[in-house]
């Protein structure tokens, strides 16, 4: 590799990490001004204007607490979980496409970091690896309403997964690749995979809000049954990276499911503009983000809309429901590519 | 018996019919509620900026008043702490000296004159009970710290 290539790949990993950082903190924000809204309130308003400094403020709460580790815990795995938690949920941003090519003299740089053939592969692995994080942590805490929050989460992961790969499969039988970057060029002007998978991107959704722990999906840390779930004997900033993969992982599934349905950094008519490529490639990125808040929106929105689902309607829900709809939908995509194919 | 509000609902345990299974049609008339509620104007009263108004009558702090010459008018008869229902006020009794007319207005007054506001439930029995018009309850708000 080219030195000038490796020092653009180290600055953009580092504007990668931070845009993410710093967008997983303001969902905290987010989030709270927009469950104060749709409940009629306020919300954080006093640290700062608007009270934008409110991450910040609860950030430095984190690190002031008191570390407390259980004295029956496993303490090297009671550690090793949030850090697990934290490192996967930061790890899948490298696979997807922020924009296109960005053009600096006569070089041309791609703005992926890593274009794997198997994108949309090693995105899976990263988030089931995921789960251990929450596993070992519920585990490692050695208590009762930890470790049924750790079971709920694997549990569900689980269930959930499958479906979810069942519905990338259908979506990989309409693009052909597995690659996150040709998935999105595909996907130029309008083509985008909604279009082509509106019961694939429904299905590929709920899993998402599943695998994320988000509600009506929360069961792992259901605050009404179990106190906090996995994370109940945490404390501190080890409790600040759980929580904070979180926002870190709906940040990264917004992106994904901007990717893989909703074309990505492709624009509509960016074409017609007559721009140069490089302005191309800058308006693509803010559209890319556009539409990862808008879908972070829909996160917080539901979240704030619905109440927990039971245990066994999750299990009814996932096993009896999504997974028959996912294999119908394999079934009739490829029926469809068959036939069409046979003309 | 008639209904309390127009939209109470029998519960029933009957099974959920399809479009209740998907939950899809439901999940998406809350979010219908939900999103207006969003844009809706908000309740809040940003508290020291902002102030609620108060009815005429409110009942606030208390004040011991003092006469046109600026005397106190409490002559410590214990009315008050009789009449208050939560038990509330204590009132230690002392003699007006000779030379001190222009502080006390009766011959006997309240050394220490004293209202746990945390018992106090604001009724206004003490004000009504004073025969020498010397408590009220004002409209002023009760500062947390003095509880
Ligand atoms: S307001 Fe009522 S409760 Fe409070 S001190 Fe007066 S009589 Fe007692
Ligand atoms: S009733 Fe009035 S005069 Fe008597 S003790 Fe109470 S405040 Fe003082």
């Amino acid at each position: 590799m080219e030195l000038t290539t490796l020092l653009f790949k180290t600055i953009f990993l580092f504007i990668i990490l931070l845009v993410t950082l710093v967008v997983a903190m303001y969902s905290t924000y987010a989030e709270r001004k927009v469950a104060a809204f749709m409940q009629d309130r306020n919300g954080p308003n006093r640290a700062g204007p608007f009270g934008l400094l409110q991450p910040l403020a609860d950030g430095l709460k984190m690190f002031m607490k008191e570390e407390i580790i259980p004295l029956t815990a496993n303490k090297y795995l009671f550690i090793l979980g949030p850090s697990i938690a934290m490192t996967t949920a930061l790890l899948t941003g490298v696979v997807i496409p922020w924009g296109d090519t960005l053009t600096i003299g006569d070089h041309v740089y791609s703005l992926q970091m890593a274009d794997l053939n198997i994108g949309i592969l090693y995105v899976f692995a990263m988030v089931s690896i995921g789960v251990y994080g929450i596993m070992i942590g519920g585990w490692a805490s050695n208590n009762k309403y930890a470790l049924l929050g750790a079971i709920r989460a694997a549990s569900q992961m689980i269930s959930y997964e499958l479906a979810m790969g069942m519905s990338i499969i259908a979506l990989v039988l309409t693009t052909g690749s597995l690659s996150l970057h040709d998935i999105v060029a595909q996907q130029h002007g309008m083509h985008w995979n909604i279009f082509y998978q509106p019961l694939g991107f429904f299905i590929f959704l709920t899993c998402a809000f599943a695998e994320t722990n988000r509600a009506p999906f929360d069961l792992p840390e259901c605050e009404t049954e179990l106190i906090g779930g996995y994370h109940t004997e945490y404390s501190s900033m080890k409790l600040g990276f759980y929580l904070f993969a979180e926002y870190v992982n709906m940040f990264i599934s917004s992106a994904v499911i901007a990717t893989l349905y909703f074309g990505g950094y492709n624009m509509p008519f960016i074409d017609q503009l007559g721009l140069s490529s490089n302005a191309v490639t800058f308006i693509g990125m803010g559209f890319f983000f556009i539409k990862i808040f808008a879908f972070i929106f829909l996160f917080m929105w539901i979240r704030w809309t619905l109440p927990r689902f039971r245990y066994d309607q999750l299990m009814n829900m996932g096993w009896k429901g999504l997974i028959p709809l996912a294999i119908f939908n394999i079934l009739a995509t490829g029926a469809y590519y068959f036939f069409t194919s046979l003309k | 018996m008639e209904k309390l509000t127009n939209r109470s609902v029998v519960a029933s345990d009957k099974k959920m019919t399809f479009m209740e299974r998907i939950y899809v049609p439901a999940i998406l008339k809350g979010m219908s509620i939900t999103i207006t509620h969003f844009f809706k104007k908000k309740t809040t009263i940003n508290y020291p900026e902002e102030k609620r108004e108060f009815s005429k009558v409110y009942r606030g702090q208390h004040v011991l008043k003092r006469d046109d010459e600026g005397r106190e008018r409490c002559t410590a008869c214990g009315l008050c702490a009789v009449a208050c229902p939560a038990e509330a006020i204590t009132m230690v009794a002392a003699e007006r000296k000779p030379g001190e007319e222009h502080l006390y207005r009766e011959e006997k007054y309240a050394a220490i004159y004293e209202i746990n506001m945390l018992r106090c439930i604001y009724c206004g029995d003490c004000e009504d009970a004073c025969p020498k018009e010397a408590i009220f309850l004002t409209d002023r708000i009760v500062a947390s710290e003095l509880c």
